[in-house]
């Protein structure tokens, strides 16, 4: 019966081509919106990334790392002074602006790191050595600064190359590879010192502390105890948790929540998901529901001829979830092409956790059981003696 | 397609097994004012080894009274019995079960899956039981070859004429060796040759033994091949009789 299902379902072609149509289409817009959301919320996050430490210690006030309150000099020896603390350094983070031969401007993320121990300097460095920004005017850039700075389109910056920040020179030593930020600029570190020369001069000039626990003290604890110790808050560097309290503790949780609460980007993404839903629920419903209908004089010759209700439910579902995998591939298939290229480019953002797939998977085939009640409660109420009225 | 020995002058015949028992069945439609008694007290027997033929004017209650036989549709009043199971006290679950394995439909649409070619049409009722594809296909095949469509069998519904639909249908209607079979106006949408091969056929079916072919019709043409006639009007059957093979019909519609 199985097979006689499919038979009927493949047969119709139009229908078949539009039931799959609306679920390929509401699987691409829920997993590549949710993708694109995904990975936009984590470029707020690309600071804490792209500068690691275990521990940020922030002003009192500061929620999230792209909107940082600046502190006294004096703050980093305070946090260095706690029992639980290895080590702290400095660290300048600001948006600044950038100036190339051409005449043009670019918007940058400036880093200045500690020159001594170079804490928070990229993880990865594609070209040159991070001692060489002990150099005079050294900076490095990010895989995105080379196509970002370049003067001309196709001829990406190299190491020798050299731009303004500030009416100052900036020579590039060394590419890195990193996450792109938030606000698309490049990031471009430099020493801390460099750093705040570059930036316009402001009584309080330090805009973190990165800091590490002694060995045996988790992360936590130290941030717990750095705290308690110096009233700055203190966060721990580790991922996006839904722990409880996450968002007090974890930064990157924290930078995330405060850009779902504070920003219209979870709503517009959400209505996004949200249409895709009522679109492809609209679309498979009404179309399977007619599918049903034009072969009422067949299921209900099929009645007639003494197929249970169970059989012809097991029917309806079984094309249901046949349209809804073979949508979902396609829209799963088309989602990866589309984050694949997204990725090759840098943009648009695209992160895909992975629990999308199988949360939309989960949606698609609650879209396709509705469509398959639908049917299901029209078949359930066919009286087999209809077939014999014409 | 006729059977060898052609049916004389038929009296009723004690010994005959009765294949289907109707007693004293009312059935109305709708509610309150509305309400519409469709069958009135209808009493009729339906033996085995015959066509059994319901005639009558249109709206006179035939086509309720074979899917009251057919357990599609259940009584106000009164009882069923098919191959003597009382379907009227019978669970709907087990009238399904029943009818999947003991009776045939041909309806005057063929209602065929224009999706399906003639031998995976053909073989629904054995997929119906659970019968394996490869099994049911095979008998599916061997049926049509019975009903001359043999060379028809991998053609789509809408790649036949009307009459070799129909023969379709039949092929369906017998896959699983119904012990009943059940036809509504079967010739309604056919011409004259195909009617008279398509009656034959259900005369071959009829002369099984233990079989029992029941047939609602308007057209007068076939009524040469009913072994019994019941004549209906306004619910009631108002007259039953054995036919005269031999002789010219002798109701005229």
């Amino acid at each position: 019966m199985i097979r006689l299902a499919l038979k009927m379902l493949f047969g119709d072609t139009g229908k078949y081509l539009m039931l799959v149509a609306g679920l390929f289409f509401a699987t691409f817009l829920m997993a590549q919106q949710v993708a694109v959301f995904c990975g936009l919320i984590r470029w707020t996050t690309a600071t804490l990334k792209n500068v690691p430490a275990p521990i940020w210690v922030v002003e009192g006030r500061v929620e999230q790392v792209n909107e940082t309150n600046p502190m006294l000099d004096t703050d980093v020896t305070r946090v260095r002074s706690v029992d639980c603390v290895a080590w702290a350094q400095p660290v300048y983070v600001g948006m600044q602006r950038v100036r190339l031969p051409n005449g043009n401007f670019k918007v940058i993320q400036l880093i200045g790191i500690d020159s001594t121990t170079f804490a928070g300097a990229p993880v990865k460095l594609r070209e040159g050595k991070i001692e060489s920004i002990r150099q005079p005017h050294s900076v490095i850039i990010d895989d995105l600064g080379i196509k970002r700075l370049a003067v001309e389109r196709g001829k990406p910056v190299k190491v020798g190359d050299a731009f303004e920040i500030n009416d100052q020179e900036a020579r590039v030593v060394g590419i890195a590879d990193a996450m792109t930020s938030f606000t698309g600029g490049p990031y471009v570190w430099t020493t801390y010192n460099r750093a705040l020369q570059y930036a316009p001069s402001q009584r309080k000039m330090l805009s973190a502390v990165l800091a590490a626990p002694k060995p045996g003290i988790s992360p936590e604890d130290a941030a717990a105890d750095i705290q308690r110790t110096t009233g700055l808050k203190a966060f721990v560097n580790r991922d996006f948790s839904l722990d409880e309290g996450a968002d007090k503790t974890e930064f990157n949780t924290s930078t995330i929540w405060w850009y779902v609460r504070n920003t219209g980007i979870p709503i517009s993404f959400g209505i996004t998901v949200i249409v895709g839903f009522i679109v492809g629920t609209a679309i498979s419903s009404q179309t399977f529901y007619t599918f049903v209908m034009e072969h009422m004089k067949h299921l209900g010759a099929l009645k007639a001829m003494g197929a249970s209700n169970f059989k012809l439910c097991q029917m309806l579902i079984c094309q249901a979830l046949t349209v809804g995998l073979i949508g979902y591939g396609l829209g799963i298939g088309a989602t990866a092409m589309f984050g694949r290229g997204a990725l090759a480019n840098e943009e648009p953002p695209f992160y895909m956790p992975e629990i999308v797939p199988f949360a939309v998977l989960g949606v698609i085939l609650c879209i396709c059981m509705l469509s398959a009640l639908i049917g299901i409660w029209r078949v359930s109420r066919l009286e087999p003696a209809m077939v014999f009225r014409g | 397609m006729k059977t060898d020995s052609a049916p004389k002058l038929k009296t009723p015949d004690p010994q005959h097994q009765l294949a289907v028992h109707v007693q004293g069945v009312d059935k109305s439609f709708g509610d309150g004012n509305a309400r519409l008694k469709v069958l009135k007290d209808i009493t009729l027997d339906v033996r085995a080894g015959e066509i059994t033929m319901l005639v009558g004017p249109s709206g006179c209650g035939k086509t309720t009274l074979i899917s009251i036989m057919a357990g599609t549709l259940g009584v106000d009043a009164g009882q069923v019995t098919v191959f003597g199971e009382n379907l009227t006290t019978m669970r709907k679950s087990a009238i399904t079960r029943f009818r999947a394995q003991n009776i045939g439909f041909i309806f005057q649409q063929f209602h065929l899956i224009p999706t399906l070619t003639c031998v995976e049409n053909a073989s629904v009722p054995l997929l119906i039981q659970g019968v394996s594809t490869s099994k049911a296909e095979k008998k599916a095949r061997e049926m049509l070859e019975l009903v001359g469509l043999g060379d028809r069998a991998k053609h789509r519904p809408t790649q036949l004429s009307g009459g070799q639909q129909q023969r379709v249908a039949i092929a369906r209607a017998l896959v699983h060796e119904p012990r009943l079979v059940i036809c509504d106006e079967p010739t309604a949408a056919l011409d004259a040759k195909n009617g008279t091969i398509v009656m034959d056929l259900f005369e071959k079916i009829a002369r099984i033994p233990g079989r029992a072919v029941v047939v609602v019709t308007h057209d007068n043409r076939i009524f040469s091949h009913a072994d019994r006639i019941a004549q209906m009007d306004d619910g009631r059957i108002v007259e039953v009789h054995d036919v005269d093979r031999d002789a010219p019909p002798v109701i005229s519609h």
